[in-house]
């Protein structure tokens, strides 16, 4: 292996344990929260609202007095529950619809690649936007609107892969000894896109947890009084003047949860580039 | 180039008419009576008629659909509920100020993450490279409605120099650019970095060196030129991503354009406006990528002289 090559390496494995670390942390937070919170998230003390840090409250209080870093380890539910729904059932529709697209072609590829090119003709979280202003806010509807948008780059890229796999020998092999499709593609395609699936989910968890905080943080997300990131930022703005410690903590919350899961995407890829190289 | 162009315009309608009829699809298919929802439940039942006949929901479901998708390419979209102004000129009102922030937003991107990146990757692996891919993934996980109030606390509140909210001077623009461009100019500096570290390793770039050329001819004149085609794909796609962005970024510095708009039509429940608001950032941001692919067929002599 070259010099380029291992340094390379080096640097993909630091980003996959410094990644690895602010995830592990993130589940642990979200499982213990009854354990780590020091209050009740939900608890209100209307004459200590809007507090600045101090011992009893390091993360200080919001505007009805509760415990801002206990409702900061909560949130971790919110953010991890949507994520893992979201990417989870997104992926499993991309799986299939994929799968299908790529694999059978034709026809059926054109309709659902032009239906994915219609999904992706609204930029960022404006399908899920539209979609939650008709439903309401709550975070079952949060996590529809974020499916929603979600499968089609699963889709796409489970397509991609499949037509690229469909046409190596050992497809080729199985298919002239009589292996019917669900078996080709459960059996011998499937497993060969997981790696990019993994990476494609990571960074997924990423996206879809900024995504639920920027719903949130617009008021079509999960609703006070639950913890959530984004709503606990869009209260903050409110009190940017006076309170400002009620915007920066929930913020620095997401913001190393999602940089956790950008560099843990990051080291596989970067990872699995080497040995493909 | 031409059949690519043909193909890529022959492309472009059936997705135009795929978004309108999601839209349509998406509004229509409202839980409970959207009159209702419109009104509330305490509204006259006279005035929910009205409405309900002024919107055309008492016709069947697919002339309601041919309608809205006729009106849709005449440019008719409907009445506002609540100002009762048509939503296409509304719309048209707010837009020259959301064309207005994101122009800045991507010129303010393109002028950080260019040099950023070129250096970067001249120098691949050095505590600079480090150091600014660092910091470009941080841009990338850093949230614009987290960064936007952040910017306002340290140079608003803390410093007071820059204004709040508002839209009107220069200073007006100047944190709403940066709170949009910021995610841009992040995943710009890393493409341009990937894209110049493989231009630098080309054999042209070898022959420029060999013919003993200075360093900057060779990395801007012949490294760069050939790095730009995938960074100008990225700044076109990404500039239409950026619509989505400035529904954001419009509201925290409550910038008048159409981001602004369609959450004041999603508070106030004015599905028209609503509906209009959706349709016109999805539209617009088909036409970029659109004019994107293009450029692109232009600019890369593969596709040029096919």
């Amino acid at each position: 292996m070259n010099n380029e090559s291992s340094k390379f390496k080096v640097q993909s494995s630091k980003l996959i344990f410094v990644g690895g670390f602010v995830i592990l942390f993130l589940i642990l937070t979200a499982i213990f929260a009854p354990l780590m919170a020091p209050y009740d998230p939900k608890e209100q003390n209307l004459y200590e609202g809007l507090n600045t840090p101090d011992y009893k409250h390091p993360l200080g209080q919001d505007r009805l007095g509760r415990d801002i870093l206990s409702r900061v380890i909560y949130g971790s539910r919110i953010s991890l529950i949507v994520g893992i729904l979201v990417v989870g059932i997104s992926s499993l529709i991309g799986v299939a619809i994929g799968s299908i697209s790529g694999y059978i072609g034709g026809k059926v590829d054109e309709i659902i690649m032009r239906f994915c090119d219609i999904v992706l003709a609204f930029p960022g979280i404006l399908l899920a936007i539209a979609i939650m202003s008709v439903l309401g806010p709550s975070l079952n509807n949060v996590i529809i609107a974020l499916c929603a948008m979600g499968w089609v780059s699963y889709t796409r890229l489970i397509r991609a892969q499949i037509l690229s796999l469909r046409e190596r020998e050992f497809v080729v092999a199985v298919d002239s000894l009589g292996g019917s499709s669900s078996r080709i593609i459960l059996r011998h395609l499937l497993p060969n896109v997981i790696s990019p699936l993994i990476v494609e989910a990571t960074f997924g968890m990423a996206g879809t947890i900024i995504a639920e905080a920027g719903l949130s943080f617009l008021g079509l997300g999960v609703q006070p009084p639950n913890p959530s990131w984004g709503s606990m930022l869009n209260e903050g703005r409110q009190f940017l003047l006076i309170a400002p410690h009620l915007t920066i903590f929930p913020g620095l919350a997401i913001m190393i949860t999602v940089l956790g899961f950008n560099f843990f995407g990051d080291g596989i890829r970067d990872l699995m580039d080497v040995k493909n190289k | 180039m031409r059949n690519y162009i043909i193909k890529r315009i022959f492309l472009f309608f059936p997705v135009v008419i795929g978004v309108i009829t999601l839209v349509f699809l998406i509004i229509h298919l409202i839980p409970g009576d959207p009159v209702e929802l419109m009104l509330g439940e305490n509204a006259q039942i006279s005035d929910k008629e009205k409405l309900r006949d002024d919107l055309g929901l008492n016709k069947p479901i697919i002339d309601q659909y041919l309608t809205f998708m006729l009106n849709a390419f005449k440019g008719d979209l409907g009445r506002s509920i609540h100002s009762q102004k048509p939503v296409f000129t509304t719309i048209l009102e707010r837009f020259p100020a959301t064309l207005e922030l994101t122009l800045c937003a991507i010129l303010l991107a393109v002028i950080i993450s260019l040099p950023l990146g070129i250096i970067a990757a001249y120098r691949q692996y050095s505590i600079f490279d480090n150091g600014s891919m660092f910091l470009s993934l941080l841009g990338i996980s850093m949230p614009n409605f987290w960064l936007g109030p952040l910017l306002i606390i340290l140079f608003s509140i803390m410093l007071g120099w820059l204004p709040v909210a508002g839209r009107g001077s220069i200073s007006h623009i100047i944190l709403p650019s940066i709170t949009l461009g910021t995610a841009l100019s992040s995943i710009l500096s890393r493409m341009t970095r990937s894209s110049m570290i493989d231009s630098l390793k080309e054999e042209y770039v070898t022959t420029a060196r060999a013919k003993g050329l200075s360093e900057n001819i060779v990395v801007i004149k012949h490294a760069l030129s050939n790095a730009m085609i995938p960074i100008i794909t990225i700044v076109g796609l990404q500039s239409g991503a950026l619509l989505s962005g400035a529904i954001i970024t419009e509201t925290i510095f409550s910038w008048p354009g159409i981001g602004r708009l369609t959450i004041q039509a999603i508070n106030t429940r004015d599905y028209p406006l609503l509906q209009g608001c959706i349709l016109i950032i999805s539209l617009s941001y088909v036409v970029v990528n659109l004019i994107t692919d293009i450029l692109y067929a232009y600019f890369d002599p593969r596709i040029k002289y096919e």
